[in-house]
């Protein structure tokens, strides 16, 4: 019951819901990226939603699986393809045991998940299956996958069993996909327009490079990566006075401006401190949507209230809720 | 002075120096939040001027009552409270753990022991002897797993960043980047001037508490042989 790594795609990592509770220990939290889409690929197959996937950037891997397997791909980047043929995103997927499962990349989109059936049976450390390279703890030996790795699905809950029994019947030994699928944003998508509240050094700035934050159009630096996306405009932001800063907590989607004032965000796996002043946070529910953008793609930045931003935030978890009920109820049928 | 980072942490701010007494402070609200946290509670994170809360907002909204106001309110609320009562509470109860760390200075080690000491008109022993004479407060861990934020090294050996940044640095370096001085726990690229190395691991994933040290700690540093560094490592096997 494996699947076997054999061709790496650009960078392949297990991701699930984060490492949660050990930043004071300076501990990142990594996780998935883009967490509605390891959440959705999750619903689908029955697992728990912050179950541990293959989180898959740019291209993906190729993959030989050797038992008969329910999957689900979300996200962007890429489509899945079984035995040569090509399958729609967020579709519940089942592949025949001895089959080959690989990636056809698509133009829009930076990084898809794969979640199986039973989750990637990885050791949890420090409670969770995130996988951060840099100091080599989780996921899959601590690093990104290579050819040759061969990875255990882990035990199937009763939700996931039944699942993949109906799928397999459905199948009948050939690959099958269902013809719904779960694969949208909660919340809008369409729009190029991030939002952000002014985070707290707002004011440091002057009011000038305040205003083009929010109205400007950045380009998504080629050296952004899961800790951050470097942002370029020209002229740099300024501030009113140089601040000396002492290092505090950062968050997810926390915007940081160093000395040249070209604007980091900070993403999954940012240092769990920072000592920049912070011009902006971005708001969680668009987090995996800018995620989804690529180097050298643009992005602008929408104004709004912390207030609003959290209102958003639970308004995407209610979502969240009712897409796994009408997931349930696809399946009962 | 308190306010929201993320929808899922507040920040409160307590000053904006690297104090003693505000790290007191920082002590207390800590003691105070995890002797009885909130519902939805997830961690505290120190920093040397004050405490990030992290909580989960969802796990909050579903134990509201009749879903007034939000989730952040609901926390704002609560440590408003907590910091008020704060010149109420004594001293902070725990007063930290004094950790002996074994530093090797030897050449191959500290690969800029000398210039720290010609930098500062000193010899290199002159430099291991200072370093090794003090005792240093950790107010935070962060940058890295285990990485200690220490405080109170004398300014006779301060010295100021490598202007080009090593790309690796190996795990246990020891360095100084203007008056302070830390430890790498995991090999990484950074622009200290390393004047030793321990043996100890600062940091292990498979430890119940993966890092040694934690706010509010005291070090000290104790110099060892080339050979007892090496039997430490042997030993740590």
């Amino acid at each position: 019951m494996s699947l076997q790594i054999m061709t790496t795609g650009l960078f392949t990592t297990v991701q699930d819901g984060g490492r949660l509770g050990f930043l004071h220990q300076g501990v990142l939290e990594s996780g998935a990226m883009d967490r509605e889409s390891l959440k959705s690929a999750n619903c689908i197959v029955g697992n728990d939603e912050n179950e541990g996937a293959l989180e898959m950037t740019m291209t993906g891997p190729r993959i030989k699986v050797e038992a008969d397997t329910l999957i689900a791909v979300t996200g962007g980047g890429m489509v899945p393809v079984i035995n040569g043929e090509t399958y729609s995103l967020g579709a519940p997927l089942f592949i025949p045991a001895n089959s080959e499962l690989a990636f056809k990349p698509t133009n829009r989109g930076c990084r898809a998940y794969l979640a199986v059936a039973g989750g990637i049976d990885v050791p949890l450390v420090m409670n969770s299956k995130s996988t951060y390279v840099r100091a080599g703890i989780g996921g899959f030996k601590g690093r990104a996958l290579q050819k040759g790795d061969r990875l255990y699905i882990g035990e199937k809950n009763e939700e996931a069993e039944k699942r993949l029994a109906m799928i397999t019947s459905k199948g009948g030994g050939q690959p099958f996909s269902e013809r719904w699928g779960a694969n949208a944003r909660l919340l809008g998508d369409g729009d190029r327009k991030i939002r952000a509240f002014p985070g707290t050094h707002y004011e440091t700035f002057t009011t000038e490079s305040q205003d083009r934050f929010f109205q400007s159009e950045f380009t998504i630096s080629t050296q952004s990566d899961r800790m951050g996306y470097r942002l370029h405009m020209i002229p740099p932001l300024e501030w009113m006075e140089s601040v000396n800063l002492l290092s505090e907590a950062v968050a997810f989607g926390t915007v940081q401006v160093p000395h040249d004032g070209q604007p980091i965000v900070l993403m999954a796996d940012r240092q769990t401190t920072g000592g920049y002043p912070r011009i902006a946070q971005v708001a969680a529910v668009d987090l995996g949507r800018l995620a989804q953008l690529r180097p050298n793609e643009t992005v602008r930045f929408e104004k709004i209230t912390f207030a609003k931003a959290e209102e958003l935030y639970l308004q995407q978890a209610q979502a969240m809720h009712e897409r796994k009920i009408g997931i349930s109820l696809k399946w009962q049928k | 002075m308190l306010y929201p980072l993320s929808e899922n942490a507040i920040h409160i701010t307590l000053g904006h120096n690297i104090d003693p007494e505000i790290h007191q402070r920082v002590k207390k609200i800590m003691e105070r939040v995890e002797e009885e946290p909130f519902h939805g509670y997830v961690e505290c994170v120190p920093s040397y001027t004050g405490v990030t809360v992290f909580y989960d907002p969802i796990n909050i909204y579903h134990t509201m009552e009749e879903k007034k106001g939000s989730p952040s309110e609901s926390v704002m609320r609560y440590l408003k409270k907590v910091v008020d009562s704060l010149d109420a509470i004594p001293q902070s109860k725990e007063s930290g753990n004094v950790v002996t760390i074994p530093v090797c200075y030897d050449e191959d080690f500290g690969p800029d022991l000398s210039h720290v000491a010609v930098e500062n008109g000193l010899t290199k022993d002159e430099v291991i002897q200072i370093h090794t004479s003090g005792e240093y407060l950790v107010y935070m861990i962060g940058f890295a797993p285990g990485f200690p934020f220490l405080g109170g090294m004398e300014d006779d050996i301060a010295t100021p960043r490598k202007r080009e940044p090593r790309t690796k640095i190996p795990a246990g370096s020891v360095g100084i980047a203007g008056s302070q001085t830390g430890i790498y726990p995991i090999e990484t690229p950074g622009g200290w001037q390393l004047i030793g190395q321990t043996p100890v691991r600062m940091f292990d994933s498979h430890r119940e508490e993966p890092s040694l040290l934690k706010a509010g700690d005291h070090v000290r540093f104790k110099a060892i042989t080339y050979e007892e560094f090496n039997a430490y490592k042997e030993g740590d096997l």
